[in-house]
């Protein structure tokens, strides 16, 4: 749907790599233009037009974030750099000061590498326990096996709300009510279901959650933390400098911002925000279920005619998120990759830094298709034509 | 080269690679694992030296058909070259990847890549190997 809007599109390409980046609709794009162009100023200081005109535009971006997850106040959205800047802030500005050598934190062995190492860094420094959530044979979370796994010393959930090489969408909500019958902390990695689904932070209950822009139309270099209002008050910055401090005289007397200010030192990445703010509106204006009912109804399609092809092996068949990672016999990822390249087709080959899964699936690399709103049943047709005929991938692959 | 006879050469050496295995006495070999940051190649490679003089070379690991045949080939090449010899095969090797001048007298069926800089991305695969074993025939260099 809404093929038109997106130029990149324009450059007769097939593009299924959307869990690595999105392409970009032409009202993101200019929106960022337009900053660039028209009201160029830095935020929260001048009192001239063009500069009062980035503050409403910056921190407009903020209320639509708010709106989009539902958070209860604006001072819960911090713009961070990504998904990555988000979970390693939590990780070392929030976790590192209040946890203690034993307490464990779990994790599973299918998330992104953004939500293994900061946990391991911890691990080695002050010798917090990272351990995993068992996964089921389809490789999913359940709550049983969150359950089976609390111990007294776990302080800690942090999982992939949707992963990126399953597909799988967890039990958020439910595991947020059992962490919390248990006083343990959770912390949601939202980059691959942000774009996808609606996220309601109030509804989940979740405390921290982080998701980027460029996965979900928006530009690079921006993204979101979420925080509860009362744990982001005792997260320790990262960074300390200019925009986040309200006076200080010597290292003795340094007084800080209120949030979100206080999180978000320096100048902050304007062009950026103010274009995530735009592609929220974009996919608002499609709407966040019709979104997902199509994804759903593309990837079925996908695998129906994906499993009837022998030599191909899908990793998962049931997940109901828009990503398919599959193998073709033989042959390895990076080879399918190329081949398709070579019909403008652009897949993703390897461990989509989900290094650990490998114990799980037994399998270390594969080629990954993920679905957004701009593919279509014929993309998927042009696909299956090329993935059918084994000879010619083995012939062309090089 | 007929781009059908380098095709056949890459598939040849992609699907029987030569001394695709892990040594029987590792510890008499030099060890290097070489992979490629930018994709997934991962390749482990032993190699035997007696006299100055390469006697043996092995590998394994999970790598794609570029960097998987230019493996083998590497390892036909350098089998009972000097440390000195097979320096040279693979400085004018990495010269002919990067589009400059080389022997291709002392290339041999590595001759094959010599298109391959087309590929940008390939370009990586073709000298995973060789990258990994300069760092093992350096050693000898400087003992």
């Amino acid at each position: 749907m809404n093929r038109e809007d997106f130029p990149m599109l324009k450059n007769d390409i097939i593009y299924f790599d959307n869990g690595a980046t999105t392409l970009k609709p032409k009202c993101v794009v200019d929106k960022i233009v337009e900053y660039y162009t028209e009201y160029t100023s830095n935020a929260h200081r001048g009192d001239y037009k063009t500069s009062i005109k980035v503050d409403m535009e910056y921190e407009g971006a903020r209320n639509i974030v708010q709106d989009f997850i539902n958070a209860k106040s604006r001072e819960e959205v911090i713009f961070t750099s990504g998904t990555t800047e988000s979970l390693n802030m939590i990780a070392n500005g929030f976790f590192a000061p209040l946890l203690e050598a034993g307490d464990e934190v779990l994790i599973t062995k299918s998330e992104h590498a953004s939500n293994v190492l900061p946990w391991f860094r911890l691990q080695n420094e002050i010798g917090i326990k990272v351990n995993y959530i068992p996964l089921d044979d389809n490789h999913y979370v359940t709550l049983e096996n969150v359950k089976k796994v609390i111990t007294p010393n776990t302080k800690v959930i942090s999982l992939a709300y949707i992963t990126n090489v399953i597909g799988d969408k967890r039990p958020i909500k439910e595991i947020c009510e059992l962490a919390h019958q248990n006083n343990i902390f959770v912390v949601c990695d939202a980059a691959q279901a942000a774009p996808h689904i609606s996220v309601d932070v109030q509804d989940l209950d979740v405390d921290f959650l982080a998701f980027s822009g460029h996965k979900m139309l928006g530009p690079t270099g921006i993204g979101v933390l979420y925080g509860k209002k009362e744990l982001l008050n005792s997260l320790v910055p990262t960074n300390f400098g200019g925009g986040m401090n309200e006076s200080f005289d010597d290292p003795n007397s340094i007084y800080l911002k209120e949030l979100p200010t206080r999180l978000e030192a320096g100048t902050p990445n304007i062009a950026g925000a103010i274009g995530l703010g735009e592609a929220i509106k974009y996919l608002e204006s499609i709407g966040m279920n019709k979104i997902q009912e199509y994804e759903k109804s593309l990837r079925s399609y996908l695998i129906n005619k994906l499993i009837d092809i022998k030599h191909i092996d899908i990793i998962d068949i049931e997940s109901d998120s828009g990503v398919v990672a599959f193998n073709v016999e033989d042959i390895f990822s990076q080879d399918v990759a190329v081949y398709l390249d070579k019909y403008n087709i652009c897949v993703r080959a390897g461990n989509h830094c989900a290094k650990i899964l490998k114990d799980e699936v037994g399998v270390k690399n594969t080629c990954r298709i993920s679905l957004y709103i701009y593919n279509t049943k014929e993309e998927i047709d042009r696909l299956i034509e090329l993935l059918s005929d084994k000879e010619k991938i083995r012939n062309e692959m090089i | 080269m007929d781009p059908e006879i380098k095709r056949e050469i890459i598939m040849e050496n992609y699907l029987h690679p030569f001394n695709k295995e892990v040594p029987e006495n590792k510890e008499e070999y030099d060890y290097i694992n070489s992979n490629n940051e930018s994709c997934i190649d991962n390749l482990d490679i032993y190699m035997k030296v007696d006299n100055n003089i390469i006697k043996d070379i092995k590998f394994d690991g999970e790598a794609c058909a570029i960097s998987t045949s230019t493996t083998s080939i590497m390892i036909k090449l350098f089998l009972n070259k000097t440390i000195d010899e097979a320096l040279t095969i693979l400085d004018n090797y990495e010269n002919m990847i990067n589009e400059k001048e080389y022997d291709s007298n002392i290339l041999g069926e590595a001759l094959v890549y010599d298109e391959i800089y087309k590929q940008q991305n390939r370009k990586h695969c073709a000298l995973l190997p060789w990258n990994g074993i300069r760092k093992l025939l350096e050693k000898y260099k400087n003992i």
